[in-house]
C-alpha cells in the first residue's frame, strides 16, 4: 500500500516538473503575441523604418530574412541532401564514414557565434565578399548542414531495402534506384527536415552579427552583394542598442519574428504527419 | 534505359554524379577542418603578441591593452553549469514523464510543445527575459539589476532543454521492453521499475544528453548577450550569481562588430573563439564516445 502512494506521489512530482517545463513555453509565447498583436499592422509590415527606426515599419528586414533564408537553402539543401545520399546509399562502415559522422556532431555543436567569426574571416575578409547576402548565406548554409543532413539520411534510411532490390532486379542502375525510387519516396522526411533546419538559419543572430547585418538600411537591397537589414539582428538592435525605442515597435518586431518561424515549424510537422499517415510502408 | 543516351554516356555520366556525391559526403569534414585552421589562423596571433600573463588575468579592458580572458571563461561556465544545475531535473523528470507515465495521446501533445521551445530564435528568449525576467528578478531577488548571470542561467536552462529532454527519452525509448515486463513480474511497482531499471539502463544516454545540452548552453550567445548585463568580473562568491557577468560568446558577439581587421583586439577575439570550439569539442566529443560506446557494446538496442 505505501508502496502505491509512493509511486502516486511520484507520478504527481514528475507531473508538476514537466507542468515546469511546459508552461513557460505557453507563456513565452502568449505574452509575446499579446504584446505584439497591437503594433502589427499593414503599415509595420510594408513599409520603411522612420525617424531612426521609432517608427514606421520592419519591411526591409522581412525582405532580408527571406532572401537570406532562401539564399541559406540554394547552398544548404544540394550539399546537404547529396552528403545524406551519399551516408545512406553509398557510404560502407568504415573508419572514413565515422569521420564524417563524428564531424557532423561536431559542426552542430559548433557555437553560433563562431560560425559568425568563420564567415567573417573567410567569405567577408579572405574571399573579400564584403558584408553581404552571399557571406551570410555561406555562413547560415553551413551552420544549418548537420540538422540537414541528419533529418534526410534517417528519411533516406526508412525507405525499405526493398524498393531498392527490386529498382536492381529490373535492370536499373544504383543511382538510378535512388533518383526514381528512394529520393522521391523519402522526399516528404527531407522537406522536413530541410525546413527545420532553414527556420533554424532564419532566427540566427549570431552567425549575421559580422557577416550581412545592417544597423539601419531603409531600402531594399539590390544584389547577393549588398547588406541587408534581417529580422533577428533587427530585434537586437532595437531593444539593445537604440535609446527611447516604442516598447510596441520591439513587442511587434519580436512577434513578427516569432510568427515566421512558428508557422515554418508548423508546416514542418504537418508535412510530416500528412505523409506518415499516407505512405505504403 | 533514357531513350537517346547511349551506355557510354550514361555510364560516364553516373559516375560525374557518383563522384559530386562522394564530395559532398566528405564536405562535413571539410567544413570543421576549415573552421578549425581558420580560427587557428586568427587566433594564434593573439598569443604571441599578448603576453600570457597578461592574457590569462583577470582584467578584460581591450581599450586599455588588457586581454585578461579568465572573467570571460570563468563566467561561462558559471553561467553554464547553473543552468545545467536547473535543467538536469527538469529535463530529466520530463524525459521519464514523457516517455514512461503519460498515455500515447498525451505524449503526442508534449512533444510537439517541447519542440516548438527548440524553435523560438534565441533573441527572442532574450527579449523576453529582458523585458519580462529580468524585472521579475530585481524585484524578487533585491538585485540591483534584473541582468544577471542568474538570469542568463535560467533563459539557458530552458534553451539546453529540449535537446536534453529529447536526447533522455530516446535513451529511454531504447530499453527494451523486457527490462520493464521484468521489474514489474518481479513484483515492482511502475515507479521502482522507472527508477531501479530502466533509468540506470539507459543511463548513457541520459549522461550523452546532459553533455549535449550543456555544449548548447555554453555556445549560446544572443539570450546571453541581452540579460547577463556583461560586466566582465570574476565572480568570488556564491551572491554574485545575482551580479552582472560577461561570457566568451557575448564578448565575442559585442566587440567583434568594433574591431579593425588585423588588430591584437581582432585576433583575441578569435582566440576567445577558438578556446569556445575547443570546449565545445571536447564536450561533445566525449559524448560521442559514450554514444559509439554503447553502439559497439550493442547490448541495448
Amino acid at each position: 500500500m505505501s508502496q502505491q502512494l509512493a509511486q502516486k506521489l511520484g507520478f504527481v512530482l514528475l507531473g508538476l516538473l514537466s507542468l515546469v517545463v511546459i508552461v513557460p513555453i505557453l507563456l513565452v509565447i502568449g505574452a509575446i503575441i499579446y504584446s505584439g498583436l497591437p503594433a502589427v499592422s499593414w503599415e509595420f509590415l510594408s513599409a520603411m523604418p522612420r525617424d531612426g527606426m521609432r517608427a514606421g515599419g520592419i519591411y526591409p528586414a522581412i525582405v532580408g530574412t527571406i532572401l537570406l533564408t532562401l539564399g541559406t537553402g540554394l547552398v544548404a539543401i544540394p550539399v546537404g541532401v547529396g552528403a545524406a545520399v551519399y551516408l545512406s546509399e553509398y557510404a560502407q562502415d568504415n573508419v572514413f564514414t565515422r569521420a564524417i559522422r563524428l564531424a557532423i556532431v561536431n559542426l552542430a555543436s559548433i557555437p553560433s557565434v563562431v560560425y559568425g567569426l568563420f564567415g567573417l574571416g573567410l567569405f567577408v575578409l579572405l574571399l573579400q565578399f564584403g558584408t553581404s547576402i552571399l557571406a551570410g548565406s555561406l555562413t547560415l548554409a553551413i551552420m544549418t548542414l548537420p540538422v540537414i543532413i541528419s533529418t534526410s539520411e534517417e528519411a533516406l534510411r526508412a525507405v525499405p531495402m526493398e524498393y531498392r532490390t527490386v529498382s536492381e532486379s529490373l535492370g536499373g542502375t544504383h543511382w538510378q534506384g535512388i533518383r526514381r525510387i528512394v529520393l522521391p519516396q523519402a522526399l516528404p522526411g527531407i522537406i522536413t527536415g530541410v525546413i527545420l533546419g532553414l527556420l533554424r538559419a532564419a532566427g540566427e543572430t549570431a552567425p549575421i552579427l559580422f557577416t550581412v547585418a545592417a544597423f539601419f538600411l531603409p531600402r531594399l537591397p539590390q544584389s547577393p552583394f549588398d547588406q541587408t537589414m534581417a529580422l533577428p539582428y533587427h530585434l537586437y538592435v532595437i531593444s539593445t542598442q537604440v535609446p527611447a525605442m516604442p516598447l510596441q515597435i520591439q513587442h511587434g518586431t519580436a512577434l513578427v519574428l516569432l510568427a515566421f518561424v512558428l508557422s515554418m515549424n508548423l508546416v514542418a510537422t504537418l508535412i510530416r504527419s500528412y505523409f506518415r499517415r499516407r505512405r505504403e510502408w | 534505359m533514357v531513350p537517346g543516351t547511349s551506355p557510354p554516356v550514361r555510364k560516364r555520366m553516373e559516375w560525374v554524379i557518383e563522384t559530386i556525391i562522394r564530395v559532398l559526403g566528405f564536405s562535413a569534414v571539410g567544413f570543421v577542418a576549415m573552421i578549425f585552421v581558420f580560427l587557428l589562423l586568427e587566433g594564434i596571433p593573439a598569443f604571441v603578441r599578448v603576453p600570457l600573463n597578461n592574457l590569462f588575468d583577470s582584467l578584460w579592458y581591450p581599450s586599455l591593452g588588457l586581454y585578461g580572458v579568465l572573467p570571460l571563461i570563468i563566467g561561462s561556465l558559471l553561467v553554464t553549469v547553473v543552468a545545467m544545475l536547473i535543467a538536469f531535473p527538469l529535463g530529466i523528470g520530463t524525459a521519464v514523464f514523457v516517455r514512461e507515465i503519460v498515455p500515447g495521446w498525451a505524449r503526442e501533445i508534449l512533444k510537439p510543445l517541447i519542440e516548438v521551445l527548440a524553435g523560438i530564435p534565441s533573441v527572442v528568449l532574450g527579449f523576453f527575459g529582458m523585458i519580462t525576467v529580468a524585472p521579475i528578478i530585481r524585484e524578487n531577488l533585491g538585485a540591483p539589476t534584473g541582468l544577471t548571470a542568474f538570469t542568463g542561467s535560467l533563459l539557458l536552462a530552458y534553451m539546453s532543454l529540449p535537446t536534453i529532454i529529447t536526447v533522455a527519452e530516446d535513451a529511454l525509448d531504447a530499453v527494451p521492453r523486457s527490462y520493464r515486463d521484468a521489474g514489474l513480474a518481479m513484483g515492482a511497482t511502475q515507479w521502482q521499475t522507472i527508477w531501479r531499471v530502466v533509468v540506470p539502463a539507459a543511463r548513457s544516454g541520459i549522461l550523452m544528453a546532459v553533455m549535449l545540452g550543456m555544449g548548447r548552453a555554453i555556445g549560446e550567445t544572443m539570450a546571453v548577450l541581452m540579460v547577463t548585463g556583461n560586466a566582465a568580473r570574476i565572480p568570488d562568491s556564491l551572491s554574485d550569481l545575482f551580479m552582472p557577468i560577461r561570457t566568451m560568446t557575448a564578448t565575442i558577439a559585442a566587440e567583434m562588430g568594433e574591431v579593425a581587421r588585423g588588430s591584437t583586439h581582432y585576433h583575441v577575439l578569435f582566440g576567445v573563439g577558438l578556446i569556445l570550439f575547443i570546449l565545445t569539442l571536447a564536450i561533445t566529443l566525449s559524448a560521442a564516445s559514450v554514444m559509439f560506446r554503447r553502439r559497439t557494446r550493442g547490448g541495448l538496442r
